[in-house]
Protein backbone atom coordinates (compact mmCIF):
# COMPACT_ATOMS: atom_id res chain seq x y z
CA UNK A 1 0.00 0.00 0.00
CA UNK A 2 2.51 2.55 1.22
CA UNK A 3 4.31 1.76 -2.23
CA UNK A 4 1.59 2.63 -4.18
CA UNK A 5 1.25 5.71 -2.26
CA UNK A 6 4.89 6.82 -2.87
CA UNK A 7 4.35 5.62 -6.55
CA UNK A 8 1.51 8.44 -6.73
CA UNK A 9 3.62 11.18 -5.32
CA UNK A 10 6.38 10.23 -7.81
CA UNK A 11 3.73 10.49 -10.53
CA UNK A 12 2.36 13.84 -9.32
CA UNK A 13 5.43 15.20 -9.46
CA UNK A 14 6.37 14.00 -13.32
CA UNK A 15 3.00 15.71 -13.64
CA UNK A 16 3.81 19.09 -12.27
CA UNK A 17 6.76 19.17 -14.07
CA UNK A 18 5.63 18.79 -17.40
CA UNK A 19 2.46 20.58 -17.45
CA UNK A 20 3.75 23.72 -15.20
CA UNK A 21 5.40 26.67 -16.71
CA UNK A 22 6.14 28.38 -13.78
CA UNK A 23 10.07 27.76 -12.58
CA UNK A 24 9.92 27.73 -9.26
CA UNK A 25 6.78 25.04 -9.61
CA UNK A 26 9.16 23.00 -11.70
CA UNK A 27 11.36 23.08 -8.86
CA UNK A 28 8.91 21.94 -6.20
CA UNK A 29 7.56 19.39 -8.34
CA UNK A 30 11.32 17.93 -8.93
CA UNK A 31 11.30 18.01 -5.23
CA UNK A 32 8.12 16.21 -4.99
CA UNK A 33 9.27 13.61 -7.58
CA UNK A 34 12.52 12.79 -5.40
CA UNK A 35 10.30 12.81 -2.18
CA UNK A 36 8.27 10.11 -3.47
CA UNK A 37 11.14 7.94 -5.10
CA UNK A 38 12.79 8.08 -1.64
CA UNK A 39 9.90 6.99 -0.14
CA UNK A 40 8.93 4.11 -2.68
CA UNK A 41 12.71 2.70 -2.29
CA UNK A 42 12.69 3.14 1.91
CA UNK A 43 9.12 1.43 1.87
CA UNK A 44 10.48 -1.53 -0.17
CA UNK A 45 12.63 -2.54 2.49
CA UNK A 46 10.47 -2.67 5.20
CA UNK A 47 8.13 -5.10 6.40
CA UNK A 48 5.46 -5.34 8.94
CA UNK A 49 7.12 -5.75 12.50
CA UNK A 50 10.75 -4.98 11.76
CA UNK A 51 12.79 -2.73 13.92
CA UNK A 52 15.61 0.20 12.56
CA UNK A 53 18.85 -1.44 11.84
CA UNK A 54 20.78 0.24 14.52
CA UNK A 55 22.33 -1.79 17.52
CA UNK A 56 21.55 -0.73 20.81
CA UNK A 57 21.20 -1.86 24.57
CA UNK A 58 17.10 -2.11 23.59
CA UNK A 59 17.72 -4.30 20.78
CA UNK A 60 21.43 -5.86 21.34
CA UNK A 61 21.45 -8.58 19.12
CA UNK A 62 21.72 -9.01 15.10
CA UNK A 63 19.90 -12.48 15.36
CA UNK A 64 16.59 -10.21 15.53
CA UNK A 65 14.41 -8.90 12.33
CA UNK A 66 16.01 -5.81 11.60
CA UNK A 67 15.01 -3.46 8.28
CA UNK A 68 16.82 -4.26 4.97
CA UNK A 69 19.45 -1.27 5.47
CA UNK A 70 20.55 -1.15 2.30
CA UNK A 71 17.46 0.91 0.96
CA UNK A 72 17.96 3.33 3.23
CA UNK A 73 21.90 4.13 2.86
CA UNK A 74 21.03 4.41 -0.89
CA UNK A 75 18.28 6.96 -0.30
CA UNK A 76 20.60 8.71 2.19
CA UNK A 77 23.15 9.15 -0.77
CA UNK A 78 20.07 10.21 -3.11
CA UNK A 79 18.58 12.68 -0.68
CA UNK A 80 22.13 14.24 0.02
CA UNK A 81 22.02 14.70 -4.56
CA UNK A 82 18.81 16.36 -3.86
CA UNK A 83 20.04 18.82 -1.76
CA UNK A 84 22.64 19.58 -4.99
CA UNK A 85 20.48 19.97 -7.41
CA UNK A 86 18.26 21.82 -5.78
CA UNK A 87 20.54 24.20 -5.18
CA UNK A 88 21.77 24.81 -8.49
CA UNK A 89 18.14 25.05 -10.18
CA UNK A 90 17.72 27.97 -7.59
CA UNK A 91 20.62 29.32 -8.47
CA UNK A 92 19.08 29.49 -12.56
CA UNK A 93 15.87 30.13 -11.07
CA UNK A 94 17.70 33.70 -9.63
CA UNK A 95 19.76 33.91 -13.15
CA UNK A 96 16.86 33.79 -15.09
CA UNK A 97 14.76 36.25 -13.35
CA UNK A 98 18.01 38.54 -13.28
CA UNK A 99 18.01 38.02 -17.00
CA UNK A 100 14.34 38.20 -17.90
CA UNK A 101 12.43 39.89 -14.67
CA UNK A 102 9.77 36.71 -14.86
CA UNK A 103 10.24 33.31 -13.79
CA UNK A 104 7.17 32.18 -16.59
CA UNK A 105 8.61 30.13 -18.94
CA UNK A 106 5.85 30.55 -21.91
CA UNK A 107 5.95 34.55 -21.23
CA UNK A 108 9.73 34.29 -21.62
CA UNK A 109 9.48 32.48 -25.07
CA UNK A 110 7.04 35.05 -26.09
CA UNK A 111 9.31 38.12 -25.70
CA UNK A 112 12.46 36.48 -27.56
CA UNK B 1 -4.17 16.22 -25.19
CA UNK B 2 -0.55 16.97 -23.85
CA UNK B 3 -1.98 15.91 -20.31
CA UNK B 4 -3.61 12.88 -21.48
CA UNK B 5 -0.62 11.63 -23.19
CA UNK B 6 1.31 12.77 -20.14
CA UNK B 7 -0.64 10.46 -17.79
CA UNK B 8 -1.10 7.90 -20.01
CA UNK B 9 2.83 7.59 -20.02
CA UNK B 10 2.76 7.91 -15.76
CA UNK B 11 0.43 5.20 -15.82
CA UNK B 12 3.11 2.94 -17.66
CA UNK B 13 5.86 3.68 -15.77
CA UNK B 14 3.98 3.16 -12.45
CA UNK B 15 3.05 -0.29 -13.17
CA UNK B 16 6.42 -1.02 -14.76
CA UNK B 17 8.16 0.04 -11.35
CA UNK B 18 5.81 -1.57 -9.76
CA UNK B 19 6.08 -4.63 -11.66
CA UNK B 20 10.06 -4.89 -11.78
CA UNK B 21 10.47 -3.88 -7.95
CA UNK B 22 7.98 -6.09 -5.97
CA UNK B 23 7.79 -9.03 -8.06
CA UNK B 24 11.10 -9.03 -10.36
CA UNK B 25 10.21 -11.36 -13.12
CA UNK B 26 13.77 -12.07 -13.70
CA UNK B 27 15.26 -13.47 -10.73
CA UNK B 28 11.98 -14.53 -8.80
CA UNK B 29 12.97 -13.12 -6.21
CA UNK B 30 10.64 -11.27 -3.55
CA UNK B 31 11.46 -8.09 -1.16
CA UNK B 32 11.26 -10.81 1.28
CA UNK B 33 13.58 -11.51 4.82
CA UNK B 34 14.89 -14.88 3.62
CA UNK B 35 15.25 -13.27 0.41
CA UNK B 36 17.53 -10.35 0.39
CA UNK B 37 20.92 -9.68 0.24
CA UNK B 38 22.00 -7.25 2.84
CA UNK B 39 21.72 -9.48 5.52
CA UNK B 40 25.49 -9.82 5.53
CA UNK B 41 26.28 -6.26 6.14
CA UNK B 42 23.35 -6.72 9.22
CA UNK B 43 25.77 -10.14 10.35
CA UNK B 44 28.98 -8.50 9.46
CA UNK B 45 29.68 -11.42 7.66
CA UNK B 46 30.49 -10.24 4.45
CA UNK B 47 34.17 -11.29 4.57
CA UNK B 48 33.33 -14.50 6.63
CA UNK B 49 30.91 -14.99 9.72
CA UNK B 50 31.72 -13.80 13.13
CA UNK B 51 28.82 -15.18 14.87
CA UNK B 52 26.25 -13.19 16.54
CA UNK B 53 27.17 -9.81 16.77
CA UNK B 54 25.82 -8.62 20.56
CA UNK B 55 26.09 -4.72 21.78
CA UNK B 56 28.29 -3.46 24.03
CA UNK B 57 30.01 -7.15 23.84
CA UNK B 58 31.62 -8.22 20.33
CA UNK B 59 35.26 -7.15 18.99
CA UNK B 60 37.15 -7.11 16.14
CA UNK B 61 34.82 -7.65 13.48
CA UNK B 62 35.04 -6.38 10.27
CA UNK B 63 32.93 -3.48 11.12
CA UNK B 64 32.30 -2.34 14.24
CA UNK B 65 29.79 0.27 13.89
CA UNK B 66 26.15 -0.22 15.72
CA UNK B 67 24.43 1.42 13.23
CA UNK B 68 24.44 -0.34 10.51
CA UNK B 69 23.52 2.14 7.88
CA UNK B 70 26.44 4.23 8.56
CA UNK B 71 28.24 1.30 8.09
CA UNK B 72 27.22 0.72 4.93
CA UNK B 73 27.52 4.40 3.86
CA UNK B 74 31.35 4.58 5.20
CA UNK B 75 32.54 1.55 5.07
CA UNK B 76 31.43 -1.26 3.20
CA UNK B 77 30.90 1.88 0.05
CA UNK B 78 33.13 4.26 1.19
CA UNK B 79 34.13 5.21 -2.13
CA UNK B 80 30.39 5.87 -3.27
CA UNK B 81 30.04 8.31 -0.54
CA UNK B 82 33.48 10.03 -1.59
CA UNK B 83 31.58 10.46 -4.92
CA UNK B 84 28.59 11.98 -3.10
CA UNK B 85 30.16 14.30 -1.54
CA UNK B 86 31.99 15.28 -4.85
CA UNK B 87 28.31 15.78 -6.52
CA UNK B 88 27.90 18.35 -3.37
CA UNK B 89 31.18 19.96 -3.91
CA UNK B 90 30.24 20.64 -7.75
CA UNK B 91 26.97 21.80 -7.14
CA UNK B 92 28.17 24.18 -4.54
CA UNK B 93 31.13 25.17 -7.21
CA UNK B 94 27.75 25.76 -10.05
CA UNK B 95 25.97 28.13 -7.34
CA UNK B 96 28.93 30.20 -7.09
CA UNK B 97 29.59 30.14 -10.74
CA UNK B 98 26.05 31.04 -11.81
CA UNK B 99 26.00 33.59 -8.80
CA UNK B 100 28.79 35.32 -9.78
CA UNK B 101 31.71 35.14 -7.75
CA UNK B 102 33.55 36.61 -4.72
CA UNK B 103 34.12 39.75 -3.39
CA UNK B 104 31.00 41.17 -2.04
CA UNK B 105 29.92 41.87 1.13
CA UNK B 106 26.42 40.76 2.22
CA UNK B 107 24.44 43.47 3.36
CA UNK B 108 21.04 43.01 4.72
CA UNK B 109 18.14 44.71 3.25
CA UNK B 110 16.34 44.65 7.36
CA UNK B 111 18.72 46.20 10.06
CA UNK B 112 18.77 42.91 12.41
CA UNK B 113 17.44 44.11 15.88
CA UNK B 114 18.27 43.77 19.44
CA UNK B 115 16.40 40.44 20.03
CA UNK B 116 17.55 39.12 16.38
CA UNK B 117 21.44 39.41 17.45
CA UNK B 118 21.91 38.20 20.62
CA UNK B 119 18.97 35.68 20.53
CA UNK B 120 21.06 34.49 17.28
CA UNK B 121 24.24 34.54 18.92
CA UNK B 122 22.73 32.35 22.14
CA UNK B 123 21.12 29.68 19.62
CA UNK B 124 24.16 29.53 17.48
CA UNK B 125 26.21 27.63 20.34
CA UNK B 126 23.55 25.31 20.85
CA UNK B 127 22.93 24.18 17.37
CA UNK B 128 26.68 24.01 16.67
CA UNK B 129 26.76 21.93 19.71
CA UNK B 130 23.72 19.83 18.49
CA UNK B 131 25.22 19.27 14.86
CA UNK B 132 29.15 18.31 16.39
CA UNK B 133 27.23 15.99 18.41
CA UNK B 134 25.03 14.25 15.39
CA UNK B 135 28.24 13.83 13.35
CA UNK B 136 30.38 12.56 16.02
CA UNK B 137 27.69 9.82 16.92
CA UNK B 138 26.91 8.89 13.69
CA UNK B 139 28.51 5.51 13.99
CA UNK B 140 25.95 4.83 16.64
CA UNK B 141 23.35 6.25 16.69
CA UNK B 142 21.11 7.90 14.00
CA UNK B 143 22.47 11.03 12.16
CA UNK B 144 25.59 11.32 10.77
CA UNK B 145 27.83 13.42 8.67
CA UNK B 146 24.90 15.03 6.44
CA UNK B 147 22.68 15.74 8.54
CA UNK B 148 25.12 16.97 10.94
CA UNK B 149 26.60 19.10 8.46
CA UNK B 150 23.68 20.48 7.67
CA UNK B 151 22.62 21.61 11.34
CA UNK B 152 26.19 23.42 11.07
CA UNK B 153 24.88 25.48 7.91
CA UNK B 154 21.30 26.08 10.30
CA UNK B 155 23.79 27.62 12.51
CA UNK B 156 25.49 29.62 10.26
CA UNK B 157 22.34 30.69 8.44
CA UNK B 158 21.04 32.08 11.95
CA UNK B 159 24.15 34.39 12.32
CA UNK B 160 24.21 35.54 8.81
CA UNK B 161 20.71 36.36 9.37
CA UNK B 162 21.92 38.88 12.68
CA UNK B 163 24.14 40.27 10.29
CA UNK B 164 27.06 38.68 12.55
CA UNK B 165 28.60 36.64 8.98
CA UNK B 166 31.28 38.86 7.67
CA UNK B 167 33.16 37.78 4.37
CA UNK B 168 36.59 37.17 6.43
CA UNK B 169 34.73 34.15 8.30
CA UNK B 170 33.06 33.11 4.54
CA UNK B 171 36.90 32.68 3.69
CA UNK B 172 37.76 30.43 6.38
CA UNK B 173 34.57 28.26 5.81
CA UNK B 174 36.47 27.69 2.36
CA UNK B 175 39.66 26.95 3.52
CA UNK B 176 37.93 24.23 6.03
CA UNK B 177 35.98 22.76 3.10
CA UNK B 178 39.25 22.01 1.20
CA UNK B 179 41.11 21.09 3.79
CA UNK B 180 37.89 18.40 4.82
CA UNK B 181 37.82 17.28 1.62
CA UNK B 182 41.85 16.74 1.13
CA UNK B 183 41.92 15.22 4.36
CA UNK B 184 38.83 12.34 3.27
CA UNK B 185 40.80 11.30 -0.01
CA UNK B 186 44.05 11.20 1.87
CA UNK B 187 42.37 8.69 4.60
CA UNK B 188 41.59 6.57 1.52
CA UNK B 189 45.15 6.99 0.18
CA UNK B 190 46.37 5.70 3.90
CA UNK B 191 44.18 2.75 3.66
CA UNK B 192 45.54 1.98 0.17
CA UNK B 193 49.19 2.27 1.23
CA UNK B 194 48.70 0.04 4.51
CA UNK B 195 46.10 -2.24 3.32
CA UNK B 196 45.79 -2.37 -0.16
CA UNK B 197 42.83 -1.11 -0.40
CA UNK B 198 41.50 2.27 -1.18
CA UNK B 199 39.33 3.46 1.80
CA UNK B 200 40.31 0.57 4.41
CA UNK B 201 39.36 0.19 7.42
CA UNK B 202 43.06 0.23 8.94
CA UNK B 203 42.41 1.40 12.58
CA UNK B 204 41.10 -1.46 14.85
CA UNK B 205 37.29 -1.94 14.93
CA UNK B 206 36.97 -2.03 19.09
CA UNK B 207 33.75 -3.14 20.81
CA UNK B 208 30.41 -2.04 18.92
CA UNK B 209 28.17 0.59 20.55
CA UNK B 210 31.24 2.58 22.13
CA UNK B 211 32.32 5.96 21.19
CA UNK B 212 35.51 4.90 19.99
CA UNK B 213 35.17 2.18 17.89
CA UNK B 214 34.66 0.98 13.92
CA UNK B 215 38.10 1.98 12.77
CA UNK B 216 38.33 5.41 11.04
CA UNK B 217 34.58 5.59 10.85
CA UNK B 218 34.32 8.29 13.82
CA UNK B 219 37.05 10.28 11.69
CA UNK B 220 35.53 9.99 8.38
CA UNK B 221 31.67 11.26 9.72
CA UNK B 222 33.79 14.27 11.56
CA UNK B 223 35.28 15.35 8.35
CA UNK B 224 32.20 14.65 6.23
CA UNK B 225 30.48 16.69 8.60
CA UNK B 226 32.97 19.69 8.42
CA UNK B 227 32.86 19.54 4.80
CA UNK B 228 28.75 19.57 3.85
CA UNK B 229 28.35 22.47 7.05
CA UNK B 230 31.30 24.68 5.11
CA UNK B 231 29.61 23.71 1.93
CA UNK B 232 26.03 24.45 2.47
CA UNK B 233 26.82 27.78 4.28
CA UNK B 234 28.61 29.29 1.57
CA UNK B 235 25.61 28.03 -1.16
CA UNK B 236 23.66 29.59 1.94
CA UNK B 237 26.02 32.60 1.72
CA UNK B 238 25.42 33.03 -2.37
CA UNK B 239 22.43 32.88 -1.89
CA UNK B 240 22.18 36.09 0.85
CA UNK B 241 24.48 38.12 -1.57
CA UNK B 242 22.04 37.26 -4.87
CA UNK B 243 19.10 38.41 -2.94
CA UNK B 244 20.82 41.63 -1.97
CA UNK B 245 21.98 42.67 -5.09
CA UNK B 246 19.27 41.86 -7.53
Amino acid sequence: MMELLSLSLLFLGIYGLVTKHHILKMIVSLNVMETGLNLFITTLGYQEGQIAPILSSQFPSSALNFVDPLPQSLVLTSIVIGVGTTAVALAYAIKIFKDHGCLDLEKIEGRL
Amino acid sequence: MKKIFVLGLMLLLVIGIYQLAVYDPLHERTMAFEDRDSQAYLDRSVNGDPGEVVFGKSTNLEDGAANTVAAIVVDYRSFDTLGEVTVLFISSLGVAFLSGGFGKTIRLKHKPGFVLRYGARFVFGIILVFGAYMFLHGHITPGGGFPGGAIIAASALVLSLAGEISGEKMKAFKILEGAAGTLYVLTGIVGLYMAGFFMQNVLPSGIVGHLFSAGIMPLIYLLIGLKVGSELTGILDYFLREEVES
